[in-house]
């Protein structure tokens, strides 16, 4: 019995459970609402639906290697960065420095996985709004980036690919000429994207000024990625908080401007999302021009990883936001305490906030702004 | 075709039936080929190829395979629901847009009835849809069904007043109600001595009606970007949730044919009815159900077209459009064409 | 003061009753170790203090260590204008695991401490909705403490 059936039902309003089967709630996440008429006057989070009890099992797991198909699994459309995080995460507690060509390929690949999962999440935003066509235009381009990784991995949706001090194989050698040919062709399909749906009247009607974050709202909410970026905040752990060998590379943060409409609108979070593509083409650019062309991909570490006592929490920038794996090691192989600070997890409680006082079509909106991956949510 | 008919077939009875029923095999042929194209279309604007193996060529017979898989569902009526009305529901929307296929002036020897009151009917009957669309979302008992209804019976009570001044519009210059003798007025090329002397040609504010008469069916018809009622990533599917199988079946039969009867309202009203666009060149009966076909479809192929392009609006910028936009201008619009048709 | 040992011995002359302790690390970030009564007034002093605003929690995470029957909540708090990171520790009796809530100061909390005890049953008081999150409402024990041992059926179905 959830709290609000206990009330006395206010005859004006009606009750509606939006989810956890609802096409735009981006998987299984249930929404309690209270609507007068079509104005959303109450919003309550319903999650779990998805809980399968990642940090237990990556302290039952005996191995720390183990856990990375694991990390895969948190934030399904991005896994890349998932590992990647969990990767430097123990590398940090075993103190181990990668070997330079594996820094540059795990940037790429992170870079890559950006764009993929951007370009999902432009894509169902438009899907939400009743726009179906970028959806699939967005795909097509995914596709090219997830052949990619199947190329390099062999797998297209869980990679398993960035391990504990390194890769698990190295590159295939049409990978540089590959990815060179799909940054020079995903340019113009940016635009592309831009002229079908970023000006598209009906779609600034539908977003701007509606699901208004404010900076300091963000902030206390602890709101990360494009979310808080969408809010004005240049943040971006990349640059604020370097790992890996990003303070080697140039790239810009774009934030929200409120061009269209408020700073912080659904708009400003998905222009934030369409200009990152691009500033991930040039990262991306960089890394390939500066990439070693040969050597080793994998530092030795011990075929039984047993990091020395201690605890670390490393973050990285995923494409939902901050990505955090806290670490308690207590000498034995099996990890002693693994939390997973999920991006999606703490933009969703936000949503209540945002949410209250607009229209049934506006929360879908929101919802479909705040990008979340309930695999990420529930973990 | 009346007196062909009943010719040709020694009962008046069936001969009557007959020619009631042309209509429908009309329509359901059309169906199977636009829910095909509206996949193909889809497709296309994709960048994708749609439907390819069932049948053969271009999966022509991909409509035929699902309306085949549709009939062998289940029939699912949910517990709950006013099972009379649930029943009914589909049934009365079809009605209502075959209904008013009645009046429309399929080709110069074709018309169901030729009665005065032709687009007074074919209004009067499509308020039915409105009725039935709400019968269905109240009787699934079904929260999401309501609210789709609910913002059904808003959407198209709304629209039907621009729909109606449009063509009221239309009628100042024609002067008859008959859909019938509407067409047969815009027979001819001697506007400029080359052009057909169809109505939105002879009168510039005609363009004007066209256009909000255009939207307006769109929103009639439900269709990108007010499909409001049944937009499925906000109301799963609005009125239509609880249905499944052959009943879900005849909705999305009743829908094309709306969209086909409106798009065809259009034409007589605007374009000529079946009349060639070449003078006496291609034309005559046949020719006339060939013209007056393709103009309807090339408007449902717009409608397609806009379908897959642009998103959905709010629930209350589609209300402010109509209220605030349409159905000002369309009432302008009304006197300024009544005004060109006295100068001119 | 972007050092925990300088920030620690800022709090610590202001926080005398605290018993703040703090303890280095082998590898990773220090981190202070705080009575538990006091975590709300020193998250409400960090957050509003001029010289170190941390406006943001970062990550909330509760660890079980039965060898010494407590229970810990790790804060990870950033201050987005200065840059600063601090990491702050506090441990209660498994068996009174009573921390004070830092909602009202960083609403993020809300769900990382309902998560908090969802998982490890640490009662964080003065949440204003402390139910369980990620697990269904009548789910029985605390998953991640480490002597957590799964039920058998939930409604009927068995588990295992």
């Amino acid at each position: 019995m959830t709290e609000t059936s206990l009330k006395t039902p206010d005859s004006r309003k009606m009750v509606l459970n939006m989810g956890p089967q609802h096409p735009s709630t981006h998987g299984v996440l249930r929404l309690e609402l209270e609507l007068d008429g079509e104005i959303v006057t109450g919003v309550k989070p319903h999650i779990g639906y998805l809980h399968r009890c990642f940090e237990k099992y990556a302290e039952s797991l005996d191995d720390y290697s183990k856990v990375v198909p694991y990390t895969d699994r948190l934030d399904y459309v991005a896994a890349m960065s998932q590992e990647f995080s969990y990767a430097l995460a123990v590398e940090k507690l075993l103190e181990i420095e990668v070997p330079e060509r594996v820094e540059y390929i795990r940037v790429i690949m992170a870079e890559l996985q950006r764009i993929a999962s951007h370009l999902l999440a432009v894509g169902t935003f438009g899907l939400d709004l009743g726009a179906f066509t970028p959806f699939l235009y967005c795909f097509t381009e995914r596709e090219k980036i997830l052949d990619i990784f199947e190329k390099a991995s062999g797998a297209r949706l869980l990679y398993n690919y960035i391990c504990i001090g390194g890769l698990m194989k190295d590159v295939p050698s049409d990978f540089k000429s590959d990815t060179q040919n799909f940054v020079s062709t995903f340019r113009p399909k940016i635009k592309e994207l831009n002229d079908l749906l970023t000006t598209n009247r009906i779609f600034i009607n539908r977003t701007a000024h509606i699901g208004v974050l404010p900076a300091e709202v963000a902030i206390n909410y602890a709101a990360s990625g494009p979310v808080l970026r969408g809010s004005g905040v240049s943040w971006d752990i990349r640059r604020d908080d370097p790992y890996s060998i990003y303070d080697q590379l140039d790239f810009n943060i774009p934030i929200g401007q409120g061009e269209v409409g408020t700073v912080g609108d659904c708009w400003d979070r998905y222009i934030v999302r369409v200009l990152e593509m691009e500033e991930s083409l040039k990262i991306i650019e960089q890394a390939l021009e500066k990439m070693p062309e040969e050597g080793d991909v994998r530092e030795k570490v011990p075929k039984r990883i047993k990091p020395p006592e201690g605890e670390v929490y490393v973050r990285t920038e995923s494409p939902r936001g901050e990505l955090g794996f806290y670490i308690i090691s207590d000498k034995s192989p099996r990890p002693y305490r693994v939390k997973a600070r999920a991006p999606s997890f703490v933009n969703l409680s936000l949503l209540p906030s945002i949410s209250l006082g607009s229209m049934l079509g506006d929360l879908v909106a929101i919802v479909g702004s705040i990008d979340i991956v309930l695999g990420e949510v529930d973990r | 075709m009346i007196e062909l008919l009943e010719y040709t077939i020694p009962s008046t009875m069936l001969a009557l039936v007959i020619h009631a029923l042309l209509p429908l095999g009309f329509i359901l042929v059309y169906a199977l080929f636009a829910i095909w194209l509206e996949r193909k279309v889809a497709g296309h604007v994709q960048d994708r190829l749609g439907p390819m193996r069932v049948g053969g060529w271009h999966g022509w017979a991909q409509t035929i395979a699902d309306m085949l898989k549709l009939l062998h569902k289940e029939d699912i009526i949910p517990t709950q629901s006013n099972k009379f009305l649930f029943k009914m529901a589909p049934y009365m929307l079809f009605t209502a847009s075959y209904g008013a296929f009645a009046v429309i002036p399929f080709s110069s020897a074709y018309i169901g009835s030729r009665v005065d009151i032709g687009v007074v009917y074919l209004l009067a009957i499509l308020s039915l849809l409105t009725l039935s669309v709400i019968m269905a979302g109240w009787a699934s008992n079904n929260k999401w069904s309501l609210f789709g209804a609910m913002r059904s019976a808003s959407q198209m009570v709304s629209y039907e007043v621009p729909t109606v001044v449009t063509v009221l519009s239309v009628i100042v210059v024609t002067g008859s109600l008959n859909l019938m003798t509407v067409s047969e007025m815009q027979t001819g090329n001697d506007l400029f001595g080359f052009l057909p002397n169809w109505l939105i040609l002879q009168n510039p504010f005609l363009v004007i009606a066209f256009i909000i008469f255009f939207i307006s069916i769109l929103a009639e018809s439900h269709r990108v970007p007010f499909d409001l009622p049944e937009s499925e990533s906000e109301l799963v599917a609005g009125f239509q949730t609880e249905y499944s199988g052959m009943r879900w079946g005849i909705i999305m039969l009743s829908e094309y044919a709306d969209m086909l009867l409106l798009s065809l309202l259009g034409v007589t009203l605007f374009f000529g009815g079946w009349n060639s666009p070449f003078g006496v060149f291609m034309a005559g009966p046949l020719w006339g159900f060939f013209w007056f076909i393709l103009k309807g479809m090339l408007l449902v192929f717009v409608m397609m077209w806009i379908r897959w392009t642009l998103p959905r609006l709010r629930v209350d910028q589609l209300t402010y459009l109509c209220w605030s936009v349409l159905i000002p201008v369309s009432f302008i619009n009304l006197v300024l064409v009544a005004l060109w048709e006295m100068i001119f | 003061m972007t050092k925990t040992e300088e920030i620690f011995e800022y709090l610590k002359w202001r926080f005398e009753d605290a018993n703040l302790v703090y303890h280095p690390a082998n590898s990773g970030q220090p981190w202070i170790i705080i009575s538990a009564p006091f975590i709300r007034e020193i998250s409400h002093f960090l957050r509003d203090d001029m010289e170190l605003r941390f406006d943001s929690l970062m990550c909330l995470s509760g660890v079980h260590y039965p060898s010494e029957e407590m229970l810990g909540v790790t804060y990870h708090i950033h201050s987005t204008r200065y840059g600063y990171n601090l990491v702050l520790k506090v441990a209660v009796n498994v068996n009174d695991p009573l921390v004070p809530s830092v909602e009202s100061i960083w609403k993020t909390a809300d769900w990382h401490e309902r998560e908090a005890w969802d998982m490890l049953g640490i009662k964080f008081e003065g949440h204003p909705n402390l139910t369980r999150i990620l697990c269904p409402d009548d789910w029985e024990g605390f998953p991640l403490r480490k002597d957590y041992v799964q039920q058998d059926t939930y409604l009927g179905l068995e588990t295992k």
